[in-house]
Parts: C-alpha cells; sequence; structure tokens
C-alpha cells in the first residue's frame, strides 16, 4: 500500500511534481501513465526516499520508507537499470545489497536465476545490455520478497520476450497479494499489465481510474459506412441520439447506432454497402487526448495528417 | 530465458527472514563493496609498493650516495618518507570509494537498501580507514625494517626502541589512515571525483606550499595548523619546533577529518540522492 498526499516536489522554479495524491492498493498491478517528464520518476524517487518532497508526504505500507527498519523487505525498487557500480558483477551487487539487511548468497543465487541472469551474474555490469540490467534491477528489486514492489519504465530496452516475461511477473506479484506499481509512458504496454491507472501529465494527476473504466470512456462507438448512396442511407440512420459525419464524399462515420442497426437500415432499404467497420480509438489515442496539454516536450513539427 | 516465472521462487526456497538493517551489517556490506571492485587492491598494491618497494631504494640511495656536507638524516624518517607519495593513493582510492557510487548511479541501490543513509557514510568510513591502517601498518613496519637493515651497512640504523622512533613508524599508519578518512569525507562533501580529488590534494599538498609565500609573521599563526603539517607533526622522530608537538598535531588533523565527516554526513541526509 503506497499512500500520497498532496505530493509536491520543487526544482529551483520548476515544480517537477505538483500537489499529487493517490493511494496504490494491494493485490492488482497500478499503473504509473504519463509522458515524459510528467514527474513518474520524480515520483517514485520521492516514495524510496532518495529525493525529499517539497511538501506533501508519502507512505509505504503505512511509515515513511526510511523509517522501515527492513527497508528492503517492505519495497523493491527498480528506479532505473543500471543503479550499479559498473567494475562490480552482479553478483557481488546483489550480495553488497543483501548484505545489509542480513540476506545470504543462497537467497542472491535464488533472484539471480529468477530473473535468467545465471551466465553472466559473474560478469562485470559495466558490459550489461540495458535488458539485462534491468533483469539485475529487477533481482535486486525482489530479493528481500517484498510486500510492495516499485518498477520504473521497467519494460525499457527488453526484448519482446523480455516485456512478456515482465507482464507475467508482475501479474503474478499482484496475484500474490502484493503491491505493484509501475511506471510507463506506453498506455499499450499498460493495458495489458495493469488493472489501476493512475495518469499523470506535468507532475499532476490526470486521471485515477480503472483501466477498464479507462477504456470505456475512451472509445468512442463510431461505425465507418461506404456506400455509393450515402447521402439517403444518412436520411435514413438520423435519429435523435445519432450523430452523422462525412470525411470524404461515400463515407459516413456514424455514432449511435451499431454496425447490426447500420447495416439491417441499409438491406431493408436496399442500400448497397462497401464498407460496415466499427472503430474503436486505441488507448493510445485517448491516452494522447488526455494528456495532449501535458506533454512536456512537443514535436516541433507534425506531419500535416498524421495526428489521429 | 523463459517468459513465465515460477512464483515460488520469488519467495525463495526457504522464507526470506526480516532482519533489520544494523549498522554492523552495513559494514559487511561495505567491505563487499570495497573487495569486489578491482580498483581497490590495484591502489592499495600501489600503495604497499610505495611503502616497501621504492621505500628502502630510497633509504640505500641516501645512505650510499650522499655527498659529504649534506645534512643529516634519521633512519626512520628516511625509510618512511615515501608516506608523502603513498598518501596519494590512500587518499584518491577514499574518494572513489565514494564517489565511484556517484557517478555510477550506484547510489541510488545503497541509499534504497540503507534509507537511513548515515550508516552507510559510516561503514565506508569504518571499513576503508580499518583496511588502510592494517595495510599501511604492515607497510611501515616492513619498510622501517627493511630501511634499517640497508642502513645498518652504514652504520646508521635506528632502533624501534630509540626515542621517537616508535611513534614515527606507527605514526605513519594513522597519518595514512586519516588521509583515506579526508579522502571518503571530501568524497561525500563534494561526490564528484576529479573535484574531491583536485580538494584532496589542494588541502594535503598545496596549502602548506601556499601558506610559505605569506609574510612569516602570519604563516607562523598559520602553517602549523595546516591539516598535511598537523598531521606529519607525528612523524619527526626529533618533534620540529615550527609546528605543533606530534600529538597535539594529530589531533588536529583527526578534527579535521571528523569534522568533514560529520559535515558529509549532514549534507547527505539532506541533499537529493
Amino acid at each position: 500500500m503506497i499512500v500520497a498526499s498532496n505530493l509536491t516536489k520543487q526544482y529551483g522554479i520548476k515544480t517537477a511534481v505538483d500537489d499529487l495524491s493517490f493511494t496504490i492498493r494491494p493485490g492488482i498491478v497500478t499503473g504509473f501513465l504519463g509522458p515524459n517528464g510528467a514527474g513518474k520518476s520524480t515520483t517514485m524517487r520521492m516514495i524510496m526516499g532518495l529525493d525529499a518532497p517539497t511538501s506533501g508526504s508519502v507512505t509505504v505500507n503505512g511509515r515513511r520508507y526510511s523509517e522501515h527498519a527492513a527497508p528492503l523487505h517492505e519495497v523493491g525498487a527498480l528506479l532505473e537499470a543500471k543503479a550499479i557500480h559498473t567494475g562490480r558483477s552482479a553478483r557481488n551487487h546483489l550480495l553488497a545489497l543483501a548484505a545489509t539487511t542480513g540476506i545470504g548468497a543462497r537467497r542472491v543465487d535464488e533472484v539471480i536465476e529468477l530473473v535468467g541472469l545465471r551466465e553472466v551474474a559473474r560478469r562485470r555490469a559495466g558490459g550489461f545490455s540495458l535488458g539485462m540490467g534491468q533483469r539485475l534491477g529487477i533481482a535486486s528489486a525482489l530479493l528481500g520478497d517484498p510486500a510492495t514492489v516499485l518498477l520504473d519504465e521497467p519494460v525499457n530496452g527488453l526484448d519482446p520476450e523480455g516485456i512478456l516475461w515482465i507482464r507475467n511477473l508482475l501479474k503474478g506479484l499482484a496475484a500474490e497479494g502484493r503491491t505493484v506499481f509501475v511506471s510507463s509512458h506506453l498506455m499499450s504496454e499498460m493495458a495489458l499489465t495493469a488493472e489501476h491507472l493512475i495518469v499523470v501529465g506535468r507532475g499532476k494527476l490526470i486521471a485515477d481510474t480503472s483501466v477498464a473504466d479507462f477504456t470505456r470512456s475512451a472509445s468512442r462507438n463510431l461505425v465507418r459506412v461506404r456506400s455509393p448512396h450515402a447521402d439517403k442511407l444518412r436520411g435514413l440512420l438520423l435519429g435523435p441520439d445519432v450523430t452523422i459525419e462525412s470525411p470524404e464524399p461515400g463515407t459516413l462515420e456514424v455514432t449511435g447506432l451499431d454496425s447490426e442497426q447500420i447495416g439491417t437500415v441499409a438491406a431493408e432499404n436496399g442500400v448497397i454497402l462497401f464498407e460496415l467497420a466499427p472503430q474503436q480509438a486505441s488507448l493510445e489515442e485517448a491516452f494522447m487526448e488526455l494528456t495532449r496539454d501535458a506533454v512536456e516536450y512537443h514535436a516541433s513539427t507534425t506531419v500535416a495528417g498524421s495526428v489521429a | 530465458m523463459t517468459t513465465t516465472t515460477d512464483m515460488a521462487a520469488v519467495h525463495g526456497t526457504a522464507p526470506v527472514r526480516k532482519e533489520r538493517v544494523t549498522q554492523l551489517r552495513v559494514i559487511n556490506s561495505e567491505w563487499i563493496k570495497m573487495r569486489t571492485l578491482k580498483s581497490t587492491p590495484i591502489t592499495l598494491l600501489v600503495a604497499v609498493v610505495i611503502m616497501v618497494g621504492l621505500g628502502p631504494l630510497l633509504t640505500w640511495g641516501n645512505a650510499a650516495h650522499s655527498s659529504q656536507g649534506a645534512p643529516p638524516f634519521n633512519g626512520a624518517e628516511l625509510s618512511l618518507g615515501l608516506y608523502h607519495l603513498a598518501q596519494l593513493a590512500i587518499g584518491v582510492l577514499g574518494v572513489l570509494m565514494v564517489t565511484g557510487e556517484y557517478s555510477t548511479g550506484m547510489i541510488r541501490a545503497s541509499l534504497s537498501a540503507v534509507p537511513k543513509r548515515l550508516p552507510v557514510l559510516w561503514a565506508k568510513a569504518a571499513v576503508y580507514g580499518a583496511v588502510v591502517l592494517v595495510l599501511m601498518t604492515i607497510s611501515a613496519l616492513v619498510a622501517f625494517y627493511s630501511g634499517q637493515a640497508i642502513l645498518s651497512h652504514y652504520g646508521r640504523s635506528v632502533a624501534l626502541s630509540d626515542p621517537g622512533v616508535a611513534r614515527v613508524v606507527f605514526g605513519t599508519g594513522l597519518y595514512l589512515t586519516v588521509v583515506g578518512l579526508l579522502g571518503v569525507a571530501l568524497g561525500a562533501l563534494i561526490r564528484n571525483g576529479a573535484g574531491a580529488i583536485s580538494s584532496l590534494v589542494g588541502v594535503l599538498l598545496l596549502l602548506p606550499v601556499l601558506s610559505d609565500l605569506l609574510p612569516s609573521s602570519w604563516s607562523t599563526h598559520i602553517t602549523p595548523y595546516l591539516p598535511s603539517n598537523a598531521g606529519s607533526a607525528l612523524l619527526n622522530v626529533v618533534p620540529d619546533p615550527t609546528l605543533m608537538s606530534p600529538w597535539g598535531g594529530f589531533a588536529l588533523f583527526v578534527g579535521y577529518a571528523v569534522a568533514l565527516l560529520a559535515i558529509a554526513g549532514v549534507l547527505l541526509k539532506r541533499r537529493d540522492a
């Protein structure tokens, strides 16, 4: 359980995290979503006590992280890949961290095995790829068998196989009743992994919602119809809760009716249909819509027509 | 690599016992960190070679080739004189013990494991201080005895039991230990390797040179109290009247290191990692 109340962090005049309040519950994967620069990493660093909040507070399992007597057993965190001395082997890195709380070599070898790094565990971590660094970071997060797991952009640098592995691992951890809080700037990834979402932009809370609700609210039920008798069809379909747009001649975009209803009306009236296609706005589009005003760094040029 | 994880493995074959972070455990952790980096044995070896390898060579050179009328030397001071050089290796490694963690990002992992933070600094100082003390005391003894073996051929050796000699021999290990602690403290204060090493060299080597530029009416009030001058008062067989008393000077030297460590501790607690 992670509880943030009015969490704020300012660096000079820049407000990285702005009055953020949320509760992360155990037993589910909670996604922490926002564009780059939205304050996700800063928030996670404050949860781990690495950065001090300018105001507000955040607790893990009832207390500030630094007040736990056995912190590695409370929270396991991957804050950035390669928070590791490049000259040390992966195994020695984990042994040193484990020693702080009396965890022995057997457990270290266990987590190395768990993340699939056995063959490279004795090599210098400086030579690790980003993906291997992520796996090592996850190994260190799991070292203390913690009740709460915090991962900042864990899929960065992982190959598809690794991404699938993380996804399953996170769901498994949550299913065991742990609190799992995972940040990402990819909505599509969160849609597959998370059950609940905290969405931030420019340090502010934009949404605190279940993925199911988010998906539902995001989907516009729009049906695209192509017909040589588009104008006739338009007249037949129009009704109180129906809106119809025509982006180009011969094409209608209908909201308020589903494809079965439209097809039935067309058949009854002898209207020929070339296309009858229900459209769903992708989650990615919905996410971009939601955070459009909050994106920190816009690309300076946009190719006309490419914006969804 | 697999895409699914046996969740039983997350718990481990034996339940992971929830044990507290203690200062002793953090010391153990720092000991593991220290001996698992290649730079540690290499740098320490450099310091040892300077003391026990170059030391006797210098002793022999002075004994065999001093020209007539050259100022007299003391056999103990001569055999240990290369502490001037060894202190650089010891101090730099002390700096790197801390700044290496900042430059690599390791510090975030260290402070996540020990969020109270201060135990990490104390453990680094304790581990490194102990290692330097043991290693440099042994090195000083070896350098002293091999130096005296050479000097005995020229009838100029001294004994450990001669007045002031034991203080100089064991003082060399003590002095270098404090240099190592200064390195750790400066590393933690400045958090940047190049900056901390320059500061260390400036404090130990340049300040005494600069103070010589001052008018003598000023420098007599400043020079003896500079860190390396205060500390090296311990390393003269016959106390130097222009410096502080041997143990008084060393106490001040320790005081500097303790003060810097304390400030480093306060900043470590306050600053974002």
